[in-house]
Order: C-alpha cells, then structure tokens, then sequence
C-alpha cells in the first residue's frame, strides 16, 4: 500500500487549487471471476467490452429518464465544485462531482447525442466535450467512480438536482456488466447469498457471538437481557448491520438495542436469514442483486411469522429500507399496519422515550461531551418520524434524552449539507485507505472546532460504515480510535436498572393488535 | 503479493493475506509481520497468534475481538487482555492485523 500524506487540519476548510493527476491510478482491486459470476457478471473484462459498455449505458439511459437528465442537462456552473469531501481531500480536479460526471457524459455525448454521431465523424467531437471509449477512459471510470462514496452532498447545492450518486452507480452498473467489478463491494455480496451476510459469519458462530453477550451484559448489570436469534413467534424482526456483531463500536451499539427491548419489555428477534441490513447491491448500481439481499428480510419476516421490521444502525441500509423495501421485496400486508413499515430503531428508542417506558439517567454519560455525525444516506435519502426532518431530530432528541452534554458542529457541515464520513458507498476497503483518510478530512475538520470550542470528547454515529471508517481514520488526525461510539451504547448505558422487576419479555407491547396471517 | 520461506514462494492476496491457510508455518508469519510493520515476533505476539489460531480451528471462525479479549484475559490475566494490548502489539488490531500474521481468513463487510 502506497504511503501517503494526511492532509493538515486547519482552522476551517480551504477550498484548495486543483492538482492534476494526483489520485490518478488504477483504482480499487478488480474483483475475481467467483465473486463477479456469482453476481450474474461476466467473470472477466469481456472481448467486446467497448461495444457492450456503450450498449449498456444506452440501456441505462434508456430506461432511467433521471440518468438521460443528468447526462444532458449539466450547464457546468460549479456550484458543485466545492463541495466534495474527496475533492477537498485530495485536491484532485476529477474528484469535483461535476468533473467525475463528465468522465461519463463525455462517453455518453460521443455516441449517444446526434451532435456527437455527426461531430465525431469529422474529429471534431471535443467542441462538445465529447471522447471515444478506450481502454485510458475506462481505467479513469474504475478509478474515480471509486472515488465517490454517492453521498449526494454535491447534489444538494446542484440547482438542476442532478444526483451524482446516480451517475456513479451507472458507473459501476456498466463496469460489473463488462467483467470489471471491484472485488470489495461484489465478495461481500458474495457472502451475503452464500451466508447470509456481509461478514459471513455463520448461524453457529453468529448463536455464539450473541450468547457472549448475553453473558457480558448480566455480569455487567445483573439483568438477564436475551438476544434472541430466528425466535418465531416474536412481535419484531431486528435487521442491523452485521458489523454490530463483530466490531468495535458498533457492539456496544446492538448491546444497547437489546437493553431498550427488554427493559421495554418488548418481544423481539434477530434472524440468522437475514443477518444484514447492508445491501451493497445499491453502491453497485444493481437492482437485481439490491433485490436479491432485500428479498432475505421479506423471507425471514414470513418465517418468522414477526409484525414489525426493525432497522439498526445502518445508514445505506435505512435508505434502502425507507425508500425501497416496499417496491424492492414488498408488499408488506402481513404486518402490523399500526407501525411504519419497515421502522427505525431511533424511532423506535424515541417513542418509548417520549412515553415514558424507559428509566434513564443522563449523568452516567457525564463523562463525555457529545456531538453527531448525520450519516449521508440517512441525511439526505431518508426521514424518520412523521415530520419532515425527523431523520435530524430524532438522532439529537434521543442523544439529548441520554446525555447532559452535547454541541452541534458546524451548521454547513450537519443536517442536509453533512459531509459523508469518507467511507461510504462501498469504499471501505483498504486498498482505499489514501481516499478514506483524505475524504474523511472535512469532517475531521468540524470534529476539531467543537473538540476545541466545546470540549467535546466524541462524536456518535448511528452507521456502521461511518463508525468503522471514523475508527480507522481518527488516528491518522490526531484523535483516538475511540472517540467514535454508537447512539444505542448511550442509550444502553444511561438505561436505570435499579427497581426493574425481571420478567420474561413478552406482551408488554399494548399497541400491537391483530393476529398475523 | 508474494512471500519468500526456506525458498519456496507462497502466494499471498492483493492485501497481503495467506490464500491456502494449510501453508502456513511460524517462519511465513514472521514473514507477514514483516509486512505488517513488526519488525520482531515477541513471545506476547506468539501468544496472541497461537491463541487466534486455536480458537480458528475449534470453532471454523475467527474470534470476534470481545469473544478473544476474554479467552486472554483467562489465560493470561488482564493485563496482557485489552483491545488496547492487542492494538500495542499489531498495529491494526485482532481482525485485520494479528489473524493475518497467523494466516487466517478475514471476515470482511463493514468492520
């Protein structure tokens, strides 16, 4: 792996001059002909890849009017130029959104536009910003379309709309159908078929795993909290991502879940199924396989005989769940209509907050100061609650409900202009270490004017991918590995346990009604 | 990439992980370290990888890192328990770091 400089944290972010060339390269690993055919992708780069990537795009275009949209309506006014974190990060002028559009809409005007049928034929295709498809082009496509984490900041700011993420996915989508995956997003996908999820963690091993748990809470707090695993019969199906059963912070995040069930005294599951929430059938651009991964939930959820889904804290997961589940695996009508299908846990964790049913005490986070990092997918492709943005308020309401101490950052770096975390988007690999580091640099940024002006001690997140990406990152910025934490594990360790009367979990869940079918 | 033992090549991934896990020897881990940025494998490492590699080969799995934490602190107290500890000695902790040096697969996915 090469070596690489952290970029400098600074008193606020400069925008920096652009530096040609310098995250040119050859992008993320290509993924192998098992992981690729697994999919339903050629195995590898196919002979005629030239002529079936420009079917494909035209397929694409075709049958997405958004995609035709953003191809033919940029005006290249710049409003967007400023406001990637990888272009802040890396400086690099085709990590501006509108430059890496380009990069396919130059391929695009060349064969797809009349003026570029007929410019073209006379060489003088670049008057319209027009290039033929070689082999240099489609090395730039694997490259930078890996260095997007479709985050849509830049599209917030685009006064045409024009959603990057969806030029990026199309990106991919094309590469995938001519044998040139990447290896991280299409293994994992792999895995999820194969599994059951994206960490391939078995049912046995996954059984284990809970029951370490189970034991590490009661030492703890001397209550028998369950984690139960494919429970039929139970009133809620949990999905979360699976890195809430492997890795550090998120733990202590699904520790905290099961906390607010019990103590809720509601009668819950997790499903060996569906044992992930991620679907990066999305980062590819790949509605077949997005369906595939979503279809796992619909099958446990029947299985299971639940009446209500469940997210963790997952930020592509909510955003496929919120936007897409109903279209993707739907219809839901063997659910509980008395609940939003699917829910999330935060909304969940809020309206038992806002009910009474959960006995907190906030001093037992005192010894922290907190602030929030929205997540990308949550920020801008979701809503939680029935207000308009809940999928903001909700997050702080609950963290204020936990903790006495807490600062927003920056106003133009949270809510709907939040900087993504720089490992979204199926970029979370380490051969991408050098863009996760660089891309994470704006948000270090925010992180260091409320770590200096509030005192503030760490950040939560309600993402898996953000939490992992800020605990690899923080370090290279100066702060530690565990100043990222989950918004359950606040949850989990403010919950008051002192008179709580130990029963079996079960039908304290007074809005539930009907028999499922 | 590529590893040298007594001689003979023995393929590693892109990221440097042992492909055939039955190849794996203490001279190979040695090796892998190297890469890893270690430049001596102290007895404290050797236990850790041994420790990963038993609990590999009972269970089909590696260890999630609570899961280990408690096997070493039964084994060798507290002290030597830690994510921390762990994170003193291999650089990018259990999952990514010290189950490499011991040559075992890692789960990948959001971690």
């Amino acid at each position: 792996m090469a070596d690489f400089d952290t970029p400098e944290l600074k008193d606020y972010v400069e925008v920096p001059l652009p530096k040609a060339g310098v995250m040119e390269g050859s992008g993320p690993f290509i993924a192998k002909p098992q992981h690729q055919e697994a999919l339903g992708f050629p195995g590898e780069l196919v002979e005629n890849w030239q002529e079936a990537a420009i079917s494909k795009l035209a397929d694409l275009t075709k049958k997405s009017r958004a995609l035709q949209v953003f191809m033919d309506s940029c005006v290249k006014c710049g409003a967007c130029t400023d406001k990637c974190h990888y272009y802040l990060g890396t400086t690099d002028p085709k990590n501006m959104p509108v430059a890496r559009q380009d990069l396919l809409r130059s391929v695009y005007r060349y064969y797809l536009t009349p003026a570029g049928k007929v410019l073209s034929k006379f060489g003088m295709e670049k008057l319209i910003g027009a290039r033929e498809l070689t082999r240099d082009v489609l090395d730039e496509w694997h490259n930078y379309y890996h260095q997007c984490s479709e985050c849509r900041r830049c599209s917030v700011f685009c006064p045409y709309g024009i959603d990057t993420a969806e030029v990026t996915m199309a990106g991919r989508d094309i590469l995938d159908n001519i044998g040139m995956g990447q290896k991280y997003d299409n293994e994992i996908i792999g895995k999820v078929f194969t599994v059951g999820n994206n960490l391939g963690l078995p049912k046995p091993a996954l059984a284990d795993t809970l029951e370490g748990l189970e034991e590490e809470i009661e030492e703890d707090i001397e209550v028998p909290v369950k984690l139960p695993l494919d429970k039929k019969g139970a009133d809620i199906l949990l999905v979360t991502p699976s890195a809430d059963f492997f890795a550090e912070p998120h733990v202590d995040g699904l520790i905290g879940y099961a906390k607010v069930f019990h103590q809720a005294g509601l009668n819950w599951t997790l499903s060996s199924h569906a044992s992930e929430a991620a679907n990066f059938g999305m980062f590819i651009g790949s509605y077949e396989n997005m369906r595939r991964i979503s279809l796992r939930i619909r099958e446990a959820a029947l299985e299971l005989g639940v009446k209500r889904i469940v997210f963790g804290e997952c930020g592509h997961a909510w955003r496929v769940a919120y936007s897409f589940l109903n279209t993707l695996a739907g219809p839901f009508d063997f659910l509980d209509p008395n609940y939003p299908v699917p829910q999330h846990i935060l909304e969940v964790t809020h309206g038992l907050i806002k009910d009474g049913k959960l006995k907190l005490d906030p001093t037992e986070n005192d010894h922290m100061t907190l602030t929030f990092h929205d997540s990308c997918n949550v920020a801008r492709a979701t809503r939680m609650g029935p207000k308009p943005g809940g999928q903001f308020t909700i997050p702080r309401d609950v963290i204020k409900s936990v903790c006495n101490n807490y600062y927003d950052m920056p106003a133009d770096t949270i809510g709907e202009a939040t900087y993504c975390c720089g490992g979204g988007g199926g970029l979370l690999t380490d051969d991408l270490m050098e863009v996760r580091v660089k891309g994470a640099m704006p948000r270090m940024q925010a992180l260091k004017t409320v770590v200096e002006d509030n005192g503030v001690t760490h950040m939560a997140a309600i993402c898996a991918i953000c939490k992992t990406q800020f605990a690899k990152t923080l370090p290279y910025y100066g702060f530690t590995m565990d100043q990222i934490i989950s918004v359950h594990q606040l949850v989990g360790d403010a919950l008051v346990w002192d008179d709580y009367i130990t029963e079996d979990a079960g039908d304290g869940d007074d809005a539930s009604s009907g028999e499922q079918e | 990439m590529q590893a040298e033992v007594d001689g003979k090549i023995i393929e590693l991934s892109e990221a440097g992980w042992l492909n055939n896990l039955d190849e794996w020897s203490e001279a190979l881990a040695v090796e892998i370290a190297k890469n890893e940025k270690i430049p001596e494998m102290t007895d404290e490492h050797w236990a850790i990888v041994n420790e990963a590699r038993e609990y590999f080969e009972e269970n089909g799995t590696v260890a999630e890192p609570r899961v280990f934490s408690k096997i070493m602190k039964q084994k060798y107290g507290k002290d030597r328990s830690s994510q921390k500890y762990i994170y003193s000695l291999f650089p990018t902790g259990l999952i990514k770091c010290a189950n490499k040096v011991a040559g075992l697969p890692r789960p990948k996915g959001c971690s």
